[in-house]
């Protein structure tokens, strides 16, 4: 019997939906058997690191704190994505974000005033623009390829996080330790009653539906979806690539930028050196496998940070090692890509063509 | 043995499927030694598809080829050419920087020394008396010089059957004279030609039998000679061929779009650069540009439509309004849209809906767009409005434009652009792989815009459609615009010179004579 790959007239919608999921599956699936032949127990490793935590709902605000700076990266990174623009570099405008935020915060740190947090947020996707621009700018005047330059610009960001903590903005009462100062009252992302989720995960499930709206329904969303799939007929359209390109690597850094600076006001309360936590690699992943749409993004979003909770829950309960999630998360893009073919090509088992038989 | 005269090519009920299609349909026909045959039908009726699996780059799904009397089987081009069957495609795959010697050399199955070679060149350029120098590069060739090299390329292999697909499309009338009287030399040596064409009066000063394909079946056979360019046409598109009505009602006004001393540099190394380019088109009127491709149609193209600006402003002027710093957005706004030649990433978006590639250059003037935001609602209006209006197949406006065959989506594209009512129209190419049905229909609304007080411009390379739709006419060679023409007067011999590049001005003439002299 033959399996052959046949060219569907027009790409499946209902693969394009079905795929992410069947990744998901797929992921679980080998999850299990290496983690079986490895000599742990495989299913209570896949139920540890993608069950346990959906439905425990003491994990839910877990997830949401976990989900939101991915969902926001992700969003601004899959607008780069429809453009053509291969920003790798997100984790790198996420830390340069948060230390823009950072400075903001250590120059108010004796002030009091309910401006000063929106004013580390603007900081920080300003900066993360700037910290974006550079790739987008050797791309557009000088041709240089964003996805080698994004990325390098990621290790000199954390190389500037290690100087700043230990040299000018360590905290002079610290005993010496790497770290800022703590962040006051007025610098602090404000927590929902008495959960400690900050206002930062609805806020960015709330930036996502905007994204969505503005991709969907506006001319700029129709600007970047045009220069990414087809720059003569953007042209003829009379969108400017270079323009695209710039603006749509700005929205990524931006909001990368943004969510840095939502962790850093949140969860760490201050900037240590420990800050990157990779974040902004895994972001990629939940913009392909929420399909670069910025409800799939969300769902996809929270899909990763079951994986990052339950990787930690199993470090505990199983002694799975810390890389564990980190393996299942790069299955699920592995599986998606692999996947993908099915979106624009149908599986037809048979036999060859008579014809061409011999 | 077969005892009959033995057929040099014969097909036997051959067949073969796509998905969703049947490409050929249990076709027969017989090509004798030394015969001239041709393929005839419009674009996807199954003519590439019969032809490649003749030369083994497909295999049938049923049916037999009979080469000199023998079933083969043709398991690949390179046993095709080992059975003497040569093939010259319409596109050539040439490298562009290496030398014809080289690129001949590319393309042999077997190794032989470059001097061999040369040898062996020589002798086929002097048996055929075909001008080809070895030693020059590629780029610097004619597209009929190219088109030699590929004809050399099958003939070094001593093919008994040669197989032409639309060698013409691409040359000036004088090299499809010098092209037909090196194909009529090959038949007299007993070399089988299959011919395949959409161009009847060719076929008819060529051929002597037809073979007509419609929707992937044989529908008729004919004698070329005996038939009118008419009948065969009908029996291709199975129906009564339109008439383009011109309209004798028409009136031409005054000048409504003005090109005025344009000069565009040349983009990369095998770009053109448009060389002071001046004309004017009236209300009302359609104004053609003929040219062999690759003389600057496209960066015309892109210099009027506003995707590449000008310098000055007065270089390109509608109604006396100068556009010429304008981007394609003002430019529309003002009145003026264009059609590309290509139609799948450049006219169209292939992935995008039909709903989508309208917004692409409706937007502003059907008025789409409201505070940044499209209104996905009118744009949907609009789309079915073309696809009714021009009659475009397809399964509505969410299908995507890649789905729709070309003549299809050249309808929609043309529709998108016509029924936005511009007040000029810059069209390349407009039929360019559209089968004659669609053709009539585009040439219809062409004429009909025209007739609505819109001015045209018609870029291509098809002369008849020049001469059936248009008022007056130029022609452009290597970015330069020879003297206008008027239609009624221009005779085909006139229009082929100035393609040629003799542009009737002593100067050039001179510096010509110079040229070869030095070569």
């Amino acid at each position: 019997m033959l399996l052959e790959l046949e060219a569907r007239k027009e790409p499946s919608r209902s693969m394009l939906y079905l795929t992410p999921v069947i990744a998901v599956l797929l992921t679980m699936v080998f999850g299990a058997v290496i983690f079986t032949l490895l000599g742990y127990n495989g299913l209570a490793a896949v139920r540890e690191i993608f069950i346990t935590p959906a439905i425990d709902i003491g994990r839910w605000p877990d997830l949401g704190i976990k989900a939101a700076p991915l969902i926001l990266i992700a969003t601004g990174l899959s607008i780069g994505f429809r453009a053509n623009v291969w920003n790798i570099g997100a984790e790198g405008q996420y830390i340069f974000g948060a230390l823009a935020g950072t400075g903001v915060a250590l120059l108010t740190w004796d002030m009091e005033g309910v401006w000063i947090l929106p004013l580390m947020c603007l900081a920080g996707i300003v900066g993360g623009m700037l910290y974006a621009a550079i790739p987008a700018l050797l791309k557009i005047k000088l041709e240089v390829n964003e996805i080698l330059s994004s990325l390098m610009m990621t290790y000199v960001a954390v190389q500037l996080l290690y100087y700043l903590m230990r040299g000018p903005w360590m905290d002079p009462e610290g005993f010496n330790f790497p770290q800022t100062r703590l962040f006051s009252d007025s610098q602090l992302m404000p927590e929902i009653g008495d959960t400690f989720v900050h206002i930062g995960v609805p806020l960015a499930f709330i930036i996502a539906l905007i994204a969505w709206f503005t991709m969907s329904k506006t001319v700029f969303g129709f600007q970047v979806r045009v220069v990414g799939a087809a720059p003569h007929a953007a042209r003829y359209g009379g969108f400017n690539k270079n323009r695209t390109v710039l603006l749509s690597m700005l929205a990524g850094g931006g909001l990368a930028g943004l969510a840095g600076v939502f962790e850093a006001a949140g969860p760490f309360g201050q900037m240590v050196p420990q800050f990157p936590t990779g974040y902004g690699f895994t972001a990629i992943i939940v913009a392909f496998l929420g399909r670069l749409h910025p409800i799939g993004i969300m769902l996809a979003g929270v899909i990763l940070a079951i994986s990052y909770v339950g990787g930690e829950i199993a470090q505990t309960t199983l002694g799975l090692p810390n890389a564990a999630a980190g393996l299942f998360q790069a299955m699920m893009l592995f599986f998606l890509l692999a996947t993908d073919i099915l979106v624009k090509y149908r599986l037809r088992f048979g036999s060859a063509a008579p014809g061409g038989a011999k | 043995m077969n005892t009959d005269v033995a057929c040099r090519l014969e097909l036997r009920s051959v067949t073969k499927a796509f998905p969703g299609v049947l490409a050929n349909d249990q076709v027969s026909f017989k090509v004798g030694p030394g015969k001239i045959h041709a393929l005839l039908g419009e674009n996807g009726a199954g003519k590439s598809t019969l032809v490649k699996m003749i030369y083994g780059i497909m295999q049938p799904d049923a049916g037999e080829i009979l080469l000199d009397g023998n079933v083969v089987h043709v398991p690949n081009p390179k046993a095709a050419r080992a059975m003497g069957v040569g093939m010259v495609f319409q596109h050539f795959s040439l490298f562009e920087a290496m030398t014809v010697l080289e690129n001949i050399a590319l393309g042999l199955d077997e190794n032989i020394s470059h001097a061999e070679l040369e040898k062996r060149i020589r002798e086929v350029l002097t048996q055929y008396g075909l001008a080809l120098e070895p030693h020059r590069i590629v780029s610097t060739l004619s597209v009929g010089e190219r088109q030699r090299i590929e004809i050399v390329r099958a003939l070094l292999l001593n093919p008994n059957l040669l197989i032409m697909d639309e060698p013409t499309s691409v040359l000036t009338p004088q090299e499809v004279a010098q092209l037909f009287e090196t194909l009529r030399h090959l038949a007299a040596n007993g070399c089988s030609i299959l011919y395949i064409s959409h161009k009847l009066h060719e076929i008819q000063a060529l051929c002597d039998g037809a073979s007509i394909l419609r929707g992937g079946k044989i529908v008729g056979a004919c004698d070329p000679k005996q038939e009118s360019a008419r009948s065969m046409a009908e029996m291709m598109i199975g129906g009564e061929l339109m008439d383009v009505e011109k309209g004798p009602s028409r009136q031409l006004g005054g000048d409504r779009f003005v090109v005025n001393s344009l000069t565009v540099p040349g983009e990369g190394d095998f770009g053109v650069a448009l060389d002071d380019i001046n004309f004017s088109v009236r209300e009302g009127e359609i104004f053609g540009i003929a040219g062999v491709a690759g003389n600057g149609q496209n960066e015309l193209l892109l210099a009027l439509s506003g995707e590449v600006k000008s310098e000055d402003s007065y270089t390109v002027q509608l109604d006396g309004k100068p556009l010429g710093k304008l981007g394609t957005t003002l430019r529309r706004y003002f009145g003026l849209c264009a059609v590309p030649e290509e139609r799948n990433g450049h006219g169209a978006v292939p992935n995008f809906s039909l709903t989508d590639n309208a917004i692409l250059t409706a937007r502003n003037r059907k008025g789409m767009v409201n505070w940044g935001v499209i209104n996905a609602r009118k744009a949907e209006t609009y789309a079915d409005e073309i696809i009714q209006q021009f009659s475009v197949k397809t399964t509505g406006s969410t299908s995507t434009a890649g789905s729709l065959s070309g003549g299809n989506l050249q309808k929609f594209i043309m529709g998108r652009e016509i029924m936005q009512t511009p007040e000029v129209l810059i069209v390349s190419q407009p039929t360019w792989g559209v089968d004659a049905g669609a053709a009539a229909a585009i040439h219809q609304e062409l004429v009909n815009l025209a007739g609505r007080g819109s001015a045209i411009v018609v870029i291509s390379q098809d002369l008849d459609e020049l001469l059936a739709i248009c008022d007056r006419m130029a022609v452009i060679n290597e970015g330069k615009m020879s003297k206008t023409l008027n239609v009624a007067e221009a005779t085909i011999d006139e229009i082929g010179l100035l393609m040629g590049g003799v542009h009737g001005d002593p100067n050039s003439t001179t510096e010509m004579t110079e040229a070869a002299h030095v070569a």
